[in-house]
């Protein structure tokens, strides 16, 4: 079953054409991959998914519904949660408060399942939990904003650059995380620069040139392309 | 070493210690000359310190407008005093209707509350218009633009107001509840000032709990820090930001309420200095920090009404009353060149990634 159908969007910025045209589909259950370089447009796809940028044509359907009219803050009640390039966690309010409010679109306030289930998966958030954000490292500040993330209960979870400024230790555990997440039931799409961790936790990717889809396959395809493996993987 | 030391000292600095150490002189040799003069009692000290606590707290009320605001859009909303005025300026009508039919005279408390409801609700209704009609169209624009633009609603209310009620001032009834005074814990004290402290406490309070504790509160403060991640959350960041102008207008409904039963008095300028004042104040305290608000109100409060009598009655100038807005904005200049972001500004470096 397609999950989110993004067709054909054209964004711009003021007058830059910073989307040409990008189409994708992430499949109810998948891990799926966005690599490209630096500006080549994977922070604005996400943005325009999840609404913080409007598109000037085409659209974002999630499970066949057309997100169209829907401000940025309702976006979350339909099921997409993303966690945002640079984390965005709130820096002044506690590791809980960011807990609380990554649960702010729900109706039920039982919520002590979820916390359960998010310390389970970080086990350093628990420690911290009354501390203020900005007093957490990188690293913790990422599994915060995963963590605040999945309190919505997604359907699925876009990641942009959950890999950035982290120590290779942190990477690692960064990416488990991600599959762990993907087994318990949540989709997943991933925005990386860091390719190839993220095709081998991916099931399919697409690559992204210049604001146009110019590649995509299944993650292990795109592994051995040679295209990618010289443009993206440093492979000669 | 020593010659590093002597290049980072400028012209500049020097004179700034000259001027600092000649006024902690008058300072400290007016202070001790006014409490030799032997003229001050207890008493008198107690009465100044009450005063200014009460109107500091009402300082502290209005302060708080700007600083909610301030921590959430970025901007500073000078149309506050205005919003200050137009709340104890429409139940103005509302007290003297009450006055009329006597029902005031039966039921002074009721009708206290009633008034109080009033301009808290006028107030807040023009603080909610003002965003939504002169600040979230530009919202994206430059921030000099939401600026200008509070200035001229500032203008646009003191005179729409001064066109339709005309320039006067006009006179709050006289409440014979409200007189005289109460003696707690063995101190004298007028009991308006007791109400007046009482109310604005309370309401300092009930702000902090919901700010701190509450849904609304964490939302509004995932708001003032990061707005796109505030909507990926399902905030809406609209929403809060007009439910923040909401809370700013009660409290300056309640503080021009609070400022009108002690003064008696309402007119179309009636916001220019508190505002200006609370203004000063929450700069003092460090700009978006509530308990900084609070805190810079009750000391410019105090700081006023003791500062003539205490420095500068001792060094035989005839009318020291006439210089407490030179003190207020004298220890404003000072705190502002020696802690840029206020007394209780900005401790958390915020990481951004």
């Amino acid at each position: 079953m397609t999950l989110l159908e993004v067709n054909n969007i054209h964004t711009y910025y003021g007058n830059i054409h910073a989307l040409k045209g990008v189409s994708l589909t992430v499949e109810k259950g998948e891990i799926v991959t966005l690599i490209g370089a630096n500006g080549a447009g994977k922070t604005t796809t996400l943005r325009t998914i999840c609404g913080l940028t409007k598109p000037r044509s085409g659209y974002v359907k999630l499970k066949g519904e057309d997100l169209a009219e829907y401000p940025a803050h309702s976006i979350v009640y339909k099921g997409i949660s993303m966690v945002p390039e640079g984390r965005g966690v709130f820096a002044r309010l506690t590791v809980m408060e960011n807990l609380d409010m990554g649960a702010y679109s729900r109706k039920d306030n039982k919520f002590d399942a979820d916390f359960e289930r998010v310390f389970t998966l970080f086990p350093r958030l628990k420690e911290r939990r009354n501390q203020v954000s900005g007093t957490l490292s990188g690293g913790e500040q990422q599994m915060l904003a995963m963590a605040r993330a999945l309190m919505a209960h997604p359907s699925i979870l876009l990641l942009d650059e959950p890999s950035m400024g982290l120590a290779p230790v942190l990477v690692d555990l960064i990416f488990d995380t991600i599959t762990a997440i993907n087994k318990e039931g949540t989709t997943i799409l991933l925005v990386e620069q860091n390719a190839l961790m993220a095709l081998s936790v991916a099931n399919r990717g697409y690559v992204l040139q210049t604001g146009q889809i110019v590649l995509s396959d299944d993650a292990k395809s795109l592994k051995s392309n040679e295209m990618v493996q010289k443009a993206y993987l440093g492979m000669e | 070493m020593t010659k590093s030391w002597l290049k980072r000292v400028s012209a500049t600095d020097v004179v700034m210690w000259v001027v600092s150490l000649i006024i902690a002189g008058i300072v400290i040799y007016g202070s001790i000359s006014s409490l030799q003069s032997g003229k001050y009692d207890g008493n008198t000290w107690k009465d100044l310190i009450v005063y200014g606590l009460t109107q500091g707290s009402i300082y502290a009320l209005i302060a708080l407008g700007y600083t909610l605001v301030y921590g959430i859009l970025r901007m500073i909303n000078f149309a506050h005093s205005e919003i200050y005025m137009s709340g104890p300026f429409a139940s103005y009508f509302l007290a003297s209707a009450l006055l009329t039919s006597g029902f005031m005279d039966k039921q002074p408390w009721l009708s206290l509350i009633l008034v109080a409801l009033f301009a808290m609700f006028s107030s807040m209704v023009i603080a909610v218009s003002v965003e939504r009609i002169a600040y979230r169209p530009l919202r994206k624009a430059p921030r000099l633009a939401p600026l200008i633009t509070a200035i001229g609603a500032s203008f646009f209310i003191q005179y729409v107001f001064k066109g339709l009620f005309g320039a006067g001032v006009k006179n709050y009834p006289e409440l014979d509840v409200l007189k005289g005074q109460v003696n707690i814990f063995g101190l004298e004290m007028y009991r308006i000032h007791v109400i007046v402290l009482i109310s604005a406490v309370g309401l300092m309070a009930l702000l902090y709990t919901l700010v701190m504790k509450t849904k609304l509160g964490k939302a509004m403060r995932a708001v003032s820090e990061d707005k796109d991640s505030a909507a990926l959350m399902g905030i809406n960041v609209d929403q809060i930001i007009s439910t923040t102008f909401a809370i700013g207008g009660v409290l300056a409904g309640a503080a021009g309420f609070l400022y009108a039963i002690m003064f008696r008095q309402v007119s179309w300028y009636m916001g220019f200095i508190p505002g200006l004042k609370a203004f000063t104040a929450a700069v003092l305290g460090g700009i978006g920090n509530i308990p900084g608000a609070m805190l810079g109100g009750l000391f410019l409060g105090l700081i006023e009404s003791i500062g003539p009598t205490l420095f500068l009655a001792g060094l035989g100038i005839p009318a020291p009353n006439q210089l407490k807005d030179v003190i207020a904005f004298t220890l404003l200049v000072f705190i502002l060149i020696f802690r840029p972001t206020g007394i209780l500004g900005e401790r958390l470096a915020t990481k951004k990634a």
